[in-house]
């Protein structure tokens, strides 16, 4: 038998391991499903790129250059062979590399993703905590009905909103762009708020569930105070189930900035994907769809990890 | 419940009648009156082009309940047939089906949505079939879930025994044992769909002008923030309550159901 420690390494390894054979079909059947879906959008990129008055002769040769007159299986075994390699084609627009489009692009999306997390978690688990200890009060009842509003308004009236009172009206904060921190706030609080509107509701039912439990009921027997019975005893073991939200949310957050980045015209990989959609850039649409699935399967797959990692009973199930 | 079903009733009743309803044509255009605020004759003030904004939100209800109706329709047909498939049969169908759930999944999103509209063009019709498209894995899923319970249970047993074929049962024996959740999940499929769509319109993906979308109000309306905020604010508030309402109805049928299976293991 296995020392503790070598023990819990091994099923953790073990564990990681069969998540990523499972993500390889899943991640053949995204690039499937991205490269038939983008070769079936309307319109020729050869009269993007060289607009609909060139030489019969030109566009052939482009095409061919480009590998576009070959058959559909062929254009996808060389798809295929340069996602193993990394090579995610060039951009039909602007000539440069896909990869290198989505790399000067990336920091700026998960920056906001990331931001718009924190956000959402300071709102959320004060406001949470606060819910579930004075349940069915009117204090409950407002938290829930934040929570309702939260979930309910739109990203894209939310940013305008914000913009109109913060920006325009109150001259605080800038409208849009990146650069320095106080232009992050605005375009992460319209991206945060919905999450937290989720993570209010699950922290609240998570806590509620977990001062039934007989070792609060122990602790609050021993005398402590009700400040540390909640935040030493339930409130850790409340956050567990919230790890599993934030990581299916995390995938909301990578396509709520496709919104929001349009809005606050942030230089991130959302704007960059719409913009490539719009210009029928094959290349880079399949590289940008690709980029923010791949993110989030590699989310969820941390999600995993880190909740085995947190509760040893999901260990023993995942044995 | 009750607020959310009549709340509810008012929208259907708004997007039926909406056309009847509206003081003036959604279309009429009247460039002299371009971004009118409020007033005693256009009660929510006027677009850039004129057109009175109450009335087109009044038009935009029926495009709104359209898009959520048929979209929960296509996408909860499609993903009843998939999970009650692979629920009842297993086996390779059910790895089959599921791994094709894992791969729209993997999608996190409107992604997916975004880019089978851009594939089908941007449309009413082309919409709805998008976000169907999008929208049946969650369905298929709680489908499944719920047949690999029910499956076990006696009657389905006992409905075996007197010879009832796979779809007969799940005709007649499990779909009206696992409606209730569906019907939930319905409700917040139908929230879902609506903002959806009002988010595809506003990047231009959606239904295309003039056809009055609250969504494409909005995108309308950002160039004029500070010079005309109503433009903005009350294709916003529609929306607001609309899917409130939605979400609201679809809580308070979740604690319903809830209390009744807690009711029915005591």
């Amino acid at each position: 038998m296995l020392p503790f420690r070598g023990f819990i390494k091994g099923v953790m390894v073990r564990l990681l391991i069969r998540r990523l054979l499972w993500a390889i079909p899943v991640v053949l059947g995204v690039l499937t499903l991205v490269f038939f879906l983008i070769h079936l959008i309307p319109g020729d990129p050869i009269d993007l790129m060289l607009g609909e008055q060139a030489a019969q002769a030109d566009r052939e040769a482009l095409r061919k250059a480009l590998h576009l007159d070959d058959p559909i299986p062929a254009q996808y075994g060389r798809f295929l062979s340069g996602m193993l390699r990394g090579d995610l084609g060039r951009s039909l627009r602007t000539g440069r590399p896909v990869s290198e489009m989505i790399a000067a692009r990336y920091p700026a999306t998960l920056q906001l993703a990331f931001s718009a997390l924190l956000i959402s978690l300071l709102i959320a688990v004060p406001i949470g905590i606060y819910s579930a200890v004075r349940p069915n009060t009117p204090a409950d009842s407002g938290a829930l009905f934040l929570s309702l509003l939260g979930v309910s308004i739109p990203n894209f009236w939310l940013g305008p909103l914000l913009i109109l009172l913060f920006s325009i009206k109150l001259d605080w904060l800038p409208v849009s762009g990146r650069g320095g921190p106080a232009a992050l706030i605005l375009p992460a609080l319209t991206l945060g708020i919905g999450m937290s509107a989720l993570l209010i509701r699950m922290t609240r039912s998570s806590l509620l569930e977990v001062v039934r439990k007989d070792y609060v009921l122990a602790a609050r027997a021993k005398g402590l105070p009700e400040r540390a019975v909640i935040l030493k005893h339930a409130f850790p073991n409340a956050l567990i189930p919230l790890f599993t939200v934030v990581g299916l949310q995390f995938g909301a957050l990578l396509t709520g900035s496709i919104i929001t980045e349009t809005i606050f015209s942030w230089p991130g990989l959302g704007r960059l994907t719409l913009q490539a959609i719009q210009s029928r850039d094959y290349p880079l649409v399949q590289g940008c769809i690709l980029a923010i699935s791949l993110t989030y399967l590699f989310a969820n797959l941390l999600v995993d990890l880190l909740y085995a990692a947190a509760d040893p009973r999901v260990r023993l199930l995942e044995e | 419940m009750w607020i959310g079903l009549f709340f509810l009733g008012l929208f259907i009743l708004i997007a039926f009648l909406g056309p009847s309803l509206s003081p003036f044509d959604p279309f009429e255009q009247n460039l002299k009156e371009g971004l009118a605020p409020p007033s005693p004759q256009h009660w929510l003030g006027q677009d850039k082009l004129g057109r009175d904004i109450l009335s087109r939100i009044l038009s935009g209800a029926r495009i709104s309940l359209w898009v959520g109706v048929m979209t929960v329709s296509i996408s909860l047909s499609i993903g009843v047939v998939v999970g009650a498939t692979a629920g009842l049969f297993g086996g390779w169908a059910d790895e089959v089906l599921m791994r094709l759930v894992d791969v729209f999944l993997a999608f996190p999103g409107i992604l997916l949505a975004i880019a089978f509209a851009a594939v089908l063009g941007p449309s009413l019709r082309n919409v709805i079939l998008a976000l169907s498209l999008m929208g049946w894995v969650g369905y298929a899923r709680l489908v499944r879930g719920q047949i690999l319970v029910a499956r076990e249970e006696e009657y389905v047993t006992a409905a075996r025994a007197l010879g009832a074929g796979s779809f007969r049962l799940i005709r007649r024996h499990l779909l009206p044992n696992i409606l209730a959740p569906v019907i939930v999940e319905a409700t917040f499929g139908m929230a879902g769909a609506i903002v959806t769509e009002a988010s595809l319109s506003f990047l231009g993906l959606g239904v295309q002008p003039p056809t009055p979308s609250w969504g494409a109000m909005l995108s309308d309306g950002r160039s004029f923030l500070l010079l005309a905020p109503h433009l903005t604010t009350f294709p916003g508030l529609a929306i607001l309550f609309v899917v409130m309402t939605l979400n609201l109805l679809g809580d308070r049928l979740r604690d319903r159901l809830d209390v009744k299976s807690h009711t029915q293991l005591k």
